[in-house]
């Protein structure tokens, strides 16, 4: 009778997911239609920085089809000033941030003035009607600048434009030795400034939000990742009561950390619904999206890295300027943090010192971008490696090699602190290299220099790790952030057998309907097409810390699995009571509880109808095996892994073409080998689009002229190569199923991988770097400078 | 003005203002919401459908510019439960992660085919470049439009668009 069932965690199961995605039956945001529902538009400030002197909204009030016009000064009393959550240093500025701007415009994009509409053409046509008088007040863009004396303010009344100053130092918290007594001893010292340009997450589907006011609770639907931080922060922005606000996030069109956020326009519709009366909509079109939703990177990053001749690295010290833009947004001040114990990546270094200063400027407000912090890191100490790695006349993998942990050395304490469980550095870069063909292609680059071929070849490394499964709650709170980390889930039994699995987890793309039925189908042992994932509302998904940080399956998927131990707990109690045997005389598997050495059994489902019936259970007990667990991670996971990109750069027009990608990524057990395949394949493109296509762009007045699909320029198919990917499995010792996350690594390594392929391929002609993005005209004048372009010696 | 549209094989006729775009027709008067808008300079996609066989930008076209034409959307492509071969292959070819733009992807896809009915890799992503993911590198989306071509026999690229034809059986659902 104990047929054993082919585990379902490791099969690659087609998505539940993409039944409504591929047929339209879609709930995006902005496809709703509620009764009286009416429409609200934004105008946008003009102005990177100006005090608004007067607004007048005399014409567009009567407009056709116009019910409401305000402002920042109608709601100013109301508004509250949208949140931040992670006060990095006790000193930390922080401007107020009104959703609707009241007297002053800090960035171009910001809210200044809403009309509330029968339909949205009718309110965008109003918008043109507000005539507002900006007086025009001095724009501070440069963050190098920003931070000099005498510089202009983006906020007077800080009086700096400098938000916090965060420091790490290995000395002083005893996890390592003194940086410049490394740097003052060193055979060899590299310095070097990289540039990570400012980036727009630019998810596919706008950000969207529907507000109704008409029932018992205020429901929000958004596009958002946070539904349940959403509804935290909605109540304490605008206090009301939490427990009035119920927020649902519908099937989300992507997020990147773009939609990590409590977001002006959230707020101002959750108002204009209390105006009205009636439900309201806002859908924002993709210009305001790209001048409005938060930005992502933008950071000088100065590096020293010291070492001995023979490679050893002794001591890397790092400088960081993070523009946070015109405000803090929810998490915008911590980005950087999270890269702070990243810059030391897989290697050994022994001392360590990391300072960030956070600063000011007129612009767009910065917050989480896919990989938030760690993609900056990695680059910086990828890139470095290699600079190292040619002064020193070493192979760059040999070099890393020479101080990256041993496997047999984890658990290994990094000159952070943190502790890597586990890891195998050297199995993933063997087969990485196979898979590349690395010597080969070395061999090729020789040729093609000697013989002068007008198109070069470069092999781009980047040998990475990664901190996920955000977060500890008692790290989190070491570092002053102001939640914790963990997750819930719930588990819910149904009588004929079905089950319905509650998450906090916010899925949107993820694929955690398949994923957590895949899970549950083994650890309960029922079919994957028995289990019905929930998620994303407030009402059925009550208690959450949603979707980020490559958290959802290594913090969420834990709290489902206790919750489903939970079950069979009660379950046991159940079997045992009905098959008239004690608990320890049972086994369980395959769903079936089964006394041992006999055919005496039952079924889960089984013992789900009798506690439905609850005719007979053990006294004292209740009816139901429905569970509940929260989960808080008691450590990071650390995936890793080795990518290699081979560059062909035509040094006639700077023209990058990328021949060939291999990665092999250690991401710890694999639930679905085809989710992960598409988590990395798309982590890829948006590395290799921060390394060769995409770059947020401001003129000199601080308008954003990449306000356009056209201007900033996505990747499309033709623009990025066929990736080969494979795996290492080094399981994570910290949680129950040996997994590490996936969200993030494809874009975290990626980057370095292509831009050191890009200068590998010119090192010979002089180049020591290239600035992001690495355009034809980029790369054609670093070859023409015969010199570093973007990078100070 | 006055329209008169088939859309996914039924006859609208509607008032409207000149200025309205076929997808704001579609979405807001039709209630057609399997198509949807991602940007307003025609760059991203995700708005295509086919206007009288061939793939537009709906976000470009006005709704009087469709009068008198057949519209379809990707709501008119699984006909009796049964998931055109293009919808089948995204799905088993794991080519849509948030799956905004596999509506305008798919429509692109069986425009391209009908074109080229057996496109390698390089035509396929050429093919598809005016659509924007975010989400899957491209990778599986151009291993499921060819695929799609497989699955779609010799010369019936035309054939896309006449799904009583189709051999391929295929549930809506999981695997």
């Amino acid at each position: 009778m104990t047929a054993t069932i082919e585990p379902e965690i490791g099969k690659s199961r087609r998505r539940k997911e993409d039944a409504r995605l591929i047929t339209g039956r879609t709930r995006w945001t902005d496809n709703l239609t509620l009764p009286g529902m009416v429409h609200l538009a934004i105008l946008r400030s003009t102005a990177a920085h100006a005090r608004i002197a007067a607004i007048d909204t005399s014409a567009a009030r009567t407009m056709p089809g116009v019910l409401d016009v305000f402002t920042g000064a109608d709601i100013a009393a109301s508004q509250g000033s949208l949140p931040c959550a992670w006060p990095i240093t006790p000193d930390m500025k922080a401007p107020p941030a009104p959703s609707l701007a009241v007297d002053t415009v800090n960035f171009a994009g910001e809210a200044v003035a809403v009309v509330v509409a029968r339909s949205a053409y009718e309110a965008d046509d109003a918008l043109q009607a507000i005539d507002v008088d900006y007086a025009d007040l001095p724009v501070v863009l440069d963050m190098a600048a920003a931070v000099a004396e005498g510089a202009e303010l983006t906020h007077p009344d800080l009086g700096t434009n400098v938000s916090a100053v965060w420091t790490f130092d290995s000395a002083a918290a005893g996890t390592g030795q003194d940086v410049d007594a490394a740097i003052a001893d060193a055979e060899v010292v590299v310095r070097r400034t990289f540039r990570q340009q400012r980036l727009i997450p630019a998810f596919m589907e706008p950000r969207s939000v529907v507000v109704d006011p008409t029932g018992a609770q205020i429901t929000m639907w958004s596009a958002t990742q946070i539904p349940h931080i959403l509804r935290l922060m909605l109540a304490m922005t605008l206090g009301v009561p939490e427990h009035k606000v119920r927020v649902i996030a519908p099937d989300v069109g992507g997020g990147f950390g773009g939609k990590l956020q409590v977001t002006p326009e959230e707020v101002i519709a959750f108002l204009a619904a209390q105006r009205m009366g009636r439900p309201v909509k806002y859908t924002e079109s993709r210009t305001e999206s790209l001048q409005a939703a938060h930005h992502g990177r933008d950071q000088i990053q100065q590096l020293t890295i010291a070492a001995r001749r023979d490679g050893t690295v002794t001591g890397l010290k790092v400088e960081l300027l993070a523009d946070m833009g015109a405000y803090l947004r929810l998490v915008t001040p911590g980005v950087p943090i999270l890269g702070a114990f990243m810059f030391n990546s897989i290697y050994k270094f022994p001392a360590y010192r990391f300072v960030c200063t956070n600063v000011f400027t007129n612009k767009t407000p910065t917050d989480a971008y896919r990989g938030a912090g760690r993609p900056e890191a990695t680059f910086a100490i990828e890139r470095i490696m290699d600079e190292l790695a040619a002064e020193l006349d070493i192979e760059p993998m040999a070099l890393r090699e020479r101080n990256w942990i041993k496997h047999e050395e984890f658990p290994f304490t990094t000159v952070c602190g943190l502790t890597y469980d586990s890891g195998n550095y050297e199995a993933a870069t063997a087969r990485a290299k196979e898979l590349f063909d690395y010597d080969g292609l070395r061999a090729e680059q020789l040729r093609r220099r000697e013989s002068g071929d007008p198109v070069q070849l470069g092999l781009g490394i980047s040998t990475f790790t990664e901190m996920c499964g955000l977060a500890p709650s008692r790290v989190l709170g070491s570092l002053s952030y102001g939640a914790g980390g963990w997750e819930s889930a719930s588990i819910r039994m149904l009588p004929t057998g079905k089950v319905e699995v509650v998450t906090g987890s916010s899925a949107h793309g993820q694929g955690h309907e398949t994923a957590w039925s895949q899970i549950v189908a083994d650890r309960l042992g029922i079919p994957f097409e028995d289990i019905e994932v929930i998620h994303g509302d407030t009402q059925s998904s009550p208690k959450g810390m949603d979707t980020y940080g490559s958290r959802s399956l290594t913090v969420g998927a834990m709290a489902v699995v206790a919750a489903a131990d939970k079950v069979i707990g009660k379950a046991k109690m159940v079997a045992a009571h009905l098959l008239e045997c004690a608990e320890d005389d049972l086994e369980f598997g395959n769903g079936r509880f089964t006394v041992k050495g006999t055919d005496t059994a039952t079924t889960i489902q089984d013992t789900a109808l009798a506690v439905f019936a609850a005719h007979n259970l053990p006294d004292g007990m209740e009816p139901t095996l429905d569970s509940e667990a929260t989960y808080d991670p008691e450590n990071f996971s650390f995936p890793h892994g080795t990518h290699l990109c081979a560059a062909e750069v035509d040094t006639e027009t700077g023209r990058v073409s990328l021949r060939s990608y291999v990665c092999v990524d250690d991401i710890g057990a694999v639930v679905n080998p085809l989710i992960v395949d598409g988590q990395v394949h798309g982590g890829l493109a948006q590395g290799i689009a921060q390394a060769l296509y995409e770059e947020a762009i401001h003129d000199e007045s601080g308008t954003l002229t990449t306000a356009s699909l056209a201007d900033y320029t996505l990747p499309g198919a033709a623009d990025l190569p066929h990736f080969t990917t494979d795996r290492t499995e080094t399981r994570s010792t910290t949680n129950a199923l040996g997994v590490k996350g996936v969200g993030e690594a494809g874009t975290i390594a990626s980057t370095p991988a292509v831009v050191n392929a890009v200068v590998d391929a010119v090192r010979h002609l002089g180049v020591t770097d290239v600035e992001m993005p690495c355009t034809p005209m980029r790369v054609w004048q670093a070859i023409q400078a015969g010199n570093q372009s973007g990078a100070a010696k | 003005m006055r329209i008169t549209v088939n859309v996914d094989g039924t006859t609208y006729t509607d008032e409207v203002e000149a200025r309205l775009l076929l997808v704001h027709y579609l979405r807001d008067r039709l209630g057609k919401v399997g198509t949807v808008v991602g940007c307003d300079t025609s760059n991203c996609g995700a708005c295509t459908v086919h206007l009288n066989g061939h793939s537009v930008k709906s976000c470009s076209v006005l709704a009087v510019q469709a009068d008198g034409g057949e519209v379809g959307t990707v709501e008119g492509l699984a006909r009796d439960g049964t998931l055109h071969p293009v919808q089948a292959a995204f799905h088993d070819n794991h080519a849509l992660q948030c799956g905004f733009c596999t509506p305008g992807m798919i429509m692109q896809a069986i425009d391209l085919l009908a074109d080229n009915p057996d496109p390698d890799e390089r035509a396929v992503r050429h093919g598809m470049e005016g659509n924007l993911c975010r989400c899957t590198g491209y990778q599986n989306i151009v291993a499921a439009v060819r695929d799609a071509a497989r699955r779609m026999s010799p010369g019936a690229g035309p054939a896309a668009e006449r799904l009583d034809e189709q051999s391929v059986t295929h549930p809506v659902g999981g695997e």
